[in-house]
């Protein structure tokens, strides 16, 4: 099947031909396939806000191409607008811009945007709210009443009633408590399953996107550094660590085993770590 | 980009204008736009403009950045020059446009004019250039301290003018941010008529109140925190004082007041 998105060498400068010229993309290329969990990792500054702004046409390139179903999104006007819809962005810290009298208002504002008939919006607000786990009650309510952790879901509710092929969430679980992070990761993975959406997760915590995702892209001072399973890229553990980036936390023991001598993979989740010791006894035993 | 405003920017230096007492360069401004005002022939205007182009080689701010902050400026000086070309009462006619007539006396009385404004604006972008608003609020506190004689509220003016200042790049940032979310939700600022227009920046304006709120309320919690109860009694870590360089660039506002007051009475 032909990848939902692809970026072709893609450039941005900001404030091109000014003394604060700044280079924040650099030839970054990749495609992106229907379906898939990527996570975006990168230490502050490497250019990772910049690049999923880039995918929905907040930004434009200073050079290459977005092409989003095979229609590159800059081409026209109404390209443009519909790359808006079909690619939803959750920014980090969404609930500062929630701004309606009610929850369900709220959330409206997306498809009302898109030009939805009254029964269409209705239904997806509905839906998009049971995704994110808010009552009926809670619809009417004014958002500025809620929690921290319920603002952070109407926000992303308010994206996902667009009904986007592409999800991309900027550190989604930032500043929330453990239960609200693990409430917030199981929203965004109900709806990828429920719509076969394509998940695009910028994240800081290792443990979370080596559990969750399915891909990982590494950025590192404006260049895309690494694209890969997660397998993949946490086996160059060291590499990681050498971009200031942090590991997760097997990864971290495993790298120290064998930097003790000890003859076993590079692993990153639980499951992994007990095969691979299991393997090292049974040899050892042998 | 909202953020490519330069009005009123800070740029860092370590010249001799960037070291004069904040004070010494707010006296400077005053007496140098009295000066301006008083000046009335091409001498003492050459004067002042060979002042201020020693100011600007001396602080090492980068002209063009000069320049880019004028900007703004250009349909006011237009205006002006266009106004007094043509509504100038003089002699020597040149020529005469739709029923008005330019004269030679309209035409440097315009070109003084904008000369001036110009001045006036570049000699105001020195100060703002060259001095950090926390050190300017400083000079300007210091300078008012008189009026507390009279119970104006000095410190807590220039507190107010202090934190508005430190918050004005933080809000611009917000409402880029805001913007850019309410555009991922579909928002549009570019199209429709003023109706539309204003009620599209309804999604931005209620989220930057609040975080403007937000952000005043943690102010006046850390303030609290760390016993600020207004100025009666504060100390300074930073004390302004005089120094050689100050009473010079005093010696040389001075000299060119006096010389652009005697060129006047004298009708140079």
């Amino acid at each position: 099947m032909a990848p939902v998105l692809e970026i072709k060498n893609l450039n941005h400068i900001y404030s091109a031909g000014t003394p604060f010229e700044h280079q924040a993309l650099t030839d970054v290329s990749f495609s992106v396939e229907r379906g898939e969990f990527i996570g975006v990792i990168g230490h502050t500054g490497s250019g990772k806000s910049t690049l999923i702004q880039h995918l929905n046409g907040l930004l434009k390139p200073t050079s290459g191409q977005i092409i989003l179903d095979g229609k590159d999104i800059w081409s026209d006007k109404a390209a443009t607008r519909q790359a808006r819809f079909r690619v939803g962005l959750v920014f980090q810290y969404p609930e500062y811009q929630l701004f309606e009298e009610t929850v369900y208002k709220d959330i409206a504002f997306g498809p009302k945007n898109m030009g939805l008939k009254p029964e269409e919006i209705d239904r997806r607000v509905r839906e998009a709210a049971g995704f994110v786990g808010l009552t009926e009650q809670q619809l009417q309510v004014s958002p500025f009443d809620l929690s921290g952790g319920q603002k952070r879901r109407v926000a992303i509710a308010g994206v996902i009633a667009m009904e986007p092929e592409v999800l991309i969430l900027d550190e989604p679980t930032a500043g929330l408590d453990p239960v609200g992070r693990e409430d917030i990761l199981e929203n965004i993975q109900a709806y990828r399953k429920a719509k076969n959406a394509t998940i695009m997760m910028v994240s800081h915590s290792m443990n979370d996107v080596a559990r969750l995702t399915d891909r990982l892209l590494v950025m590192n001072g404006s260049r895309l550094a690494m694209d890969g399973t997660p397998v993949d890229v946490f086996r160059r553990a060291q590499e990681l660590l050498d971009m200031g980036l942090d590991i997760p936390v097997l990864s971290r023991v495993f790298l120290e085993l064998r930097r003790l001598g000890l003859d076993v993979d590079q692993v990153y989740t639980q499951d992994q770590a007990v095969e691979v010791l299991r393997r090292w006894k049974e040899a050892h035993h042998a | 980009m909202l953020k490519d405003i330069t009005l009123g920017q800070y740029f860092p230096g370590n010249s001799f204008v960037h070291r004069l007492d904040p004070r010494t360069k707010l006296i400077m401004l005053i007496v140098y736009i009295v000066a301006l005002f008083t000046a009335a022939s091409w001498l003492s205007y050459g004067l002042c403009l060979g002042f201020l182009v020693a100011v600007i080689a001396i602080s090492t701010i980068p002209v063009k950045s000069i320049l880019n902050g004028m900007k703004p400026l250009v349909f006011i000086l237009v205006f002006t020059g266009v106004l007094n070309v043509f509504f100038t009462p003089g002699e020597t006619e040149l020529f005469s446009f739709l029923g008005l007539s330019v004269t030679v006396e309209g035409l440097s009385r315009a070109f003084f004019m904008m000369v001036r404004i110009l001045m006036l604006v570049t000699s105001t972008f020195l100060l703002t250039y060259t001095t950090s608003p926390i050190s300017l609020t400083d000079g300007l506190e210091s300078l008012m301290n008189p009026l507390k004689v009279i119970h104006v509220p000095v410190h807590e003016l220039s507190m107010m003018m202090c934190i508005a200042l430190r918050f004005i790049p933080t809000l611009i940032e917000e409402t880029d941010k805001i913007m850019s979310a309410q555009k991922a939700r579909g928002a549009d600022f570019e199209s429709g008529n003023l109706l539309e227009r204003v009620q599209a920046l309804v999604p931005i304006l209620v989220p930057l109140f609040i975080s403007a709120f937000r952000r005043a309320d943690e102010l006046a919690t850390a303030m609290e925190c760390r016993c600020y109860q207004g100025g009666d009694g504060r100390t300074k870590m930073k004390l302004l004082r005089y120094k050689r360089g100050d009473y010079q660039a005093f010696g040389v506002g001075a000299l060119l007041l006096i010389a652009v007051i005697c060129l006047s009475v004298l009708g140079l």
